[in-house]
């Protein structure tokens, strides 16, 4: 795109900046997109499991312009700061959070390649970067001036500090098994059937998964450890003096952050973009993204990644609406007691796995197996 | 804007590493609240680190096997872990004075004096 | 003005916005203040560190110092900030005497800077300086003990002192699990000082 633009714009740094702010708004707009979407999918999920239909008029029967109607309310709310509000950082906090979230979207790979910077500590990056998230719920509830903003916002960074201890020994086992943080790394390597997925690799790396399901639900907030914006508890925690498009602000962090972990989870465990069946692979059209025939694998890649995310944030979805809330106590249980040893025993258990058999539980009963019949034979030689 | 066709060379990283360990060394003697004291710390040792990777980095190098090479990054890591461990004790003390004290006011820690 | 030196630019975006919310540390007022300045000015060098092709560390400065000491610190904050004793004014007398001093430790590391020759701009405009193999796997193998990067190094004597960082790696792993246990223990719940007698104790 940079070759093309500079052709026709004269000035090259113009056409190095026009190039950067395209593939910028492409990104931020799947950022908003994916918000977007999920909002309606949070209401018709919820209402279903509620045993009703929700939004059914905006935009047809099912309702597939709510979420723009809503932003547009919002929108056009007073614009209210309290009194004892630390006016600058209340102004600056949705922000935070929102950048944060969104600059993840800058290491996440949607196929093979297609990745907005690739980068050989891609794992890595994304973990620090959505660690930054809790500055925004931080200044938020101190900013408010009012105390129940405060112990929200206090528990909340609290849970999500915790979290991060857990989800890191998480990612670190498909790590392991390819041997770089490269996320496009990560998903190539689980590439053809589905039973190359990490997810079936190994028993480890299966409890892994589920260790890291709980992980990320906990580090986004979403119930059942949603306690920071308890509507019963808090009012609404550190989102209390937050109105009108602030909170629209936040509320999209949350979901380009649900969207992350849920994307995250497809690359490093279920495959990436690789189908369950490698209709690529088997239609012969070839990997590079830079031919046609690429360029519709990846496609199909890409398809294969949305369809996982999306499952995926349907299932946390699903979990706020059918769970109840846990305490604060029991939160910090579940994190320090149960998933932070879990979590080592199944890096632990990885490694060992690793190290015993490295081409797969079948490789290495054939190994064990011809290792026996050589033996068998060599003593009979030998009597010869 | 010349001064943006030209290339970014050692100098410059020099010269922001120096402008973040003044401001360090500045805000440590001037701050009279324990955790702004605390903050100066952290510029200074920031400091220090940019120092290190820029020495370290292999494009700012004038030859192919000049500079510290990777020992830079890995010193600036250590550095960094170092860093987070004296930060938590410095907390813990500096909520320790708050304790006894009722106040973080560094001033008001003249218990030894004369 | 046809071509813009990109790394240059993002250089002195990131010089700039480190240094001015440096400075901000230094002259703000409240506490909290303080905190978010420094936390955007660590974010910048973090910045820096990618533009210096240090990706891992930046990653690292990202979660461990903005993520992780940072946090620690706005709690620390939060725990000791009390209304009205959030800012604590120094006199001015000490403030010209932290200038002085400071400014003459800034002039001497800025003539220092430019003054090795050896260290001045590199002559081509930045290339991608090409790396074998994955920089972040020289890090972890240099960690382990295996330094790859510095196989060609003629000298023997220097060859033989290159045995990598693993006794560092293992040596600040115990002291980080040393140092948290200890904090944990400094900073734990003990009965608290009566504060009716602390604010008797007090100058007015």
């Amino acid at each position: 795109m940079t070759e093309l633009l500079t052709n026709i714009l004269s000035p090259s740094w113009l056409a190095y900046a026009i190039a950067a702010a395209i593939q910028c708004a492409l990104l931020l707009v799947v950022a908003l997109a994916s918000a977007a979407v999920f909002i309606w999918l949070e209401r018709k999920v919820s209402a279903r499991i509620q045993d009703r239909l929700g939004p059914t008029r905006v935009g047809g029967r099912f309702g597939w312009l709510q979420p723009p109607a809503d932003g547009l309310k919002l929108l056009c709310k007073e614009d209210i700061i309290p009194a004892a509000a630390d006016r600058l950082l209340f102004r600056v906090a949705p922000y935070i959070s929102f950048c944060s979230a969104f600059c993840v979207f800058l290491a996440l790979p949607f196929a093979n390649g297609w990745v907005a910077l690739r980068l050989d500590v891609g794992v890595f990056f994304i973990l620090a970067v959505a660690g930054i998230e809790v500055f925004g719920v931080i200044l938020g509830g101190y900013a408010s001036g009012s105390k129940w903003s405060l112990y929200g916002a206090m528990r909340e960074a609290a849970q999500v500090v915790s979290y991060e201890v857990p989800l890191a020994l998480c990612v670190v086992v498909p790590v392991l098994l390819t041997g770089s943080m490269d996320l496009v790394e990560i998903g190539n390597r689980q590439a053809g059937w589905f039973t190359n997925w990490y997810v079936l690799h190994d028993p480890f790396t299966f409890v892994t998964f589920w260790v890291y399901a709980t992980c990320a639900v906990a580090s986004t907030n979403r119930a059942p450890f949603d306690l920071a914006e308890a509507e019963s508890e808090l009012v609404a925690g550190f989102l209390t003096e937050y109105s009108g498009f602030r909170w629209v602000i936040f509320f999209m962090a949350e979901y380009a952050s649900m969207f992350v972990v849920s994307g995250l989870a497809a690359v490093l465990f279920l495959g990436g973009w690789n189908g369950p069946i490698p209709i690529a692979g088997l239609l012969h059209l070839g990997s590079d993204p830079d031919t046609a025939t690429g360029f519709i694998a990846n496609l199909l890649g890409l398809g294969n990644f949305l369809i996982k995310t999306v499952a995926g944030v349907t299932c946390v979805i699903w979990l706020r609406w059918t769970l109840p809330r846990l305490r604060i106590d029991q939160v910090m249980t579940t994190c320090l007691k149960y998933c932070v040893p879990l979590a080592s025993a199944m890096l632990a258990g990885a490694v060992l796995w690793t190290y015993l058999c490295p081409g797969g539980l079948i490789a290495r009963a054939r190994h064990s197996l011809t290792i026996a019949a050589e033996q068998q034979h060599a003593p009979t030689q030998e009597r010869k | 804007m010349n001064l943006l066709a030209q290339p970014v060379g050692l100098p410059h990283y020099l010269v922001v590493s120096a402008i973040l360990f003044v401001c360090g060394v500045v805000c440590m003697a001037t701050k009279r609240n324990m955790l702004g004291v605390l903050m100066g710390i952290e510029l200074v040792l920031n400091g220090a680190n940019l120092n290190f990777v820029a020495f370290g980095s292999p494009m700012l190098r004038a030859g192919p096997s000049d500079g510290l090479g990777l020992d830079g990054q890995l010193i600036a890591l250590f550095v960094i872990v170092l860093a987070a461990a004296e930060a938590a004790v410095a907390l813990a003390i500096a909520l320790n004075f708050y304790h006894t004290h009722a106040t973080v006011d560094v001033d008001r820690g003249e218990e030894l004096k004369g | 003005m046809e071509a813009i030196n990109w790394h240059g630019f993002f250089f002195l975006f990131f010089a700039i916005v480190a240094c001015a919310f440096a400075m901000a540390v230094v002259v703000a007022d409240n506490i909290v203040r303080m905190a978010c300045y420094l936390v955007v000015s660590l974010g910048a060098v973090a910045g820096l560190y990618f533009l210096a092709q240090a990706e891992f560390l930046g990653a690292v400065q990202l979660m461990v110092y903005v993520g992780g000491t940072m946090v620690l610190l706005v709690f620390g904050v939060m725990l000791t900030a009390r209304g009205p004793l959030a800012s604590m004014r120094t006199g001015g007398g000490q403030w010209i005497m932290a200038a002085i001093a400071g400014g003459a430790l800034l002039a001497m590391l800025l003539q220092a800077a430019f003054s090795v020759s050896d260290w001045a701009a590199p002559k081509t405009i930045q290339e991608q300086a090409a790396v074998e193999g994955s920089p972040s796997a020289r890090l972890g193998l240099g960690l382990m003990g295996v330094r790859v990067d510095q196989l060609e190094q003629p000298n023997l004597m220097l060859r033989r002192g290159m045995s990598g960082h693993l006794l560092a790696f293992e040596i600040i792993s115990v002291h980080l699990v040393v140092v948290l246990v200890g904090a944990a223990y400094l900073a734990r719940a003990k009965r608290r000082l009566d504060h009716k007698q602390a604010k008797d104790d007090q100058r007015p």
